[in-house]
């Protein structure tokens, strides 16, 4: 039994968008120990992204490889959550630039992490067993991406009144991205229809109690939605994902085929 | 937000077990706020490329160390007394490799 592979490629491309964004901070940590530990963390996300596309190329055939399918796709193509390619900041318009935050990007990796690991843990038994073997490796990162990212909160939230209103900020800027989760769309329904998926609806509530119960902690109040879904997954993305790609893929494109 | 936060930051000593070790080895040093986030800094910063499946931290300022200064008096009287080395006994065969 194979799981859809739109659902693979948009498992792949949460983990290189992110990934890419938690990169920008290589080199720039507010300390060495945090710079080791994002790039870290952005190369364990490179890596399970490498694993999809390696999958899903092999299923597509025709000559696709992990190389094309993260450097030669068009941003409409990518089906990444829309929280994953915001800038690593306040909202802004796509070109325009700012200091990075770190509370922006501790958030983001929180809210994140703390749904793949629902997500690994359930997909480990999926009867796509090359998928299931993906989902066992990438847990145990997960699982430590999540570690490292709710022990910032608390330390943000519980901190100084600088920090805590800064994580309250980001908490309120990025939080009402995460609706995007839960609106099941076209693959998501496919993979769960064959058995192969997570139907992540069934993990909302295991989620909310990760969010709460860390916000808590946190001394951080839990932001309220306001309607809006976005739908990267679909293919719809804010304007930010372009310029992340142009960043991303120049290279490749600029020498296609070109190896170490 | 370059503010260095390190000054308010202990500084903590890191020792990794190997695979193969029996005993955990110094190997570095590192600041962070309190033990748990010194274990995780150690994880990324000391053990990336498998040095390791165990580690302590242990905070810098609970290690009492020998003066350098004191290295003549502390260790030269032992440079000369050789018959502490049990090189000099005859090893029964049947103990072997000692």
């Amino acid at each position: 039994m194979k799981v859809p592979t739109d659902y693979l490629l948009h498992l792949a491309d949460n983990a290189v968008v992110l990934g890419q964004r938690d990169a920008e901070w290589c080199g720039h940590g507010p300390v060495l120990e945090e710079d080791l530990a994002l790039a870290n963390i952005s190369l364990d996300l490179i890596g399970q992204a490498r694993l999809l596309y390696q999958l899903a190329a092999t299923r597509l055939g025709n000559g696709a490889t992990e190389d094309a399918l993260a450097y030669f796709r068009g941003d409409t193509d990518f089906r990444n959550y829309t929280l994953l390619e915001l800038p690593n900041s306040v909202a802004l318009v796509g070109y325009a630039k700012t200091d990075m935050d770190y509370a922006t990007t501790v958030v983001r990796n929180f809210l994140y992490s703390a749904l793949m690991v629902l997500v690994w843990e359930a997909l480990q038994d999926s009867p796509d067993t090359d998928l299931a073997a993906i989902a066992e490796k990438s847990l145990k990162e997960s699982r430590y991406h999540l570690h490292h990212s709710a022990d910032w909160v608390i330390k943000f939230g519980d901190g100084t009144e600088e920090s805590h209103n800064r994580a309250q900020a980001a908490f309120d800027h990025l939080y009402p991205y995460t609706e995007e989760f839960w609106a099941l769309n076209k693959f998501e329904q496919d993979a769960i229809a064959n058995g192969t998926g997570v139907d992540v609806k069934t993990l909302r509530a295991a989620w909310e109690s990760i969010i709460k119960e860390t916000l808590d902690q946190a001394t951080l109040a839990l932001p309220t939605t306001k309607g809006h879904l976005p739908e990267g997954k679909n293919g719809r993305h804010s304007e930010h994902l372009s310029f992340l790609l142009g960043e991303m893929q120049s290279l490749a494109r600029q020498h296609p085929g070109a190896t170490w | 937000m370059n503010k260095p936060a390190l000054k308010d930051w202990p500084l903590w000593e890191v020792f990794i077990r190997s695979k193969q070790g029996l005993d955990h080895k110094h190997c570095g040093s590192l600041h962070a706020a309190d033990p748990a986030q010194a274990l995780h800094m150690a994880r990324d910063v000391y053990t990336r490329r498998q040095e390791g499946v165990s580690i302590w931290v242990v905070p810098s300022a609970a290690i009492t160390a020998s003066n350098p200064d004191d290295k003549g008096e502390l260790f030269d009287p032992a440079a000369d007394k050789i018959y502490r080395h049990p090189t000099f006994y005859e090893i029964p065969e049947e103990v072997g490799h000692m």
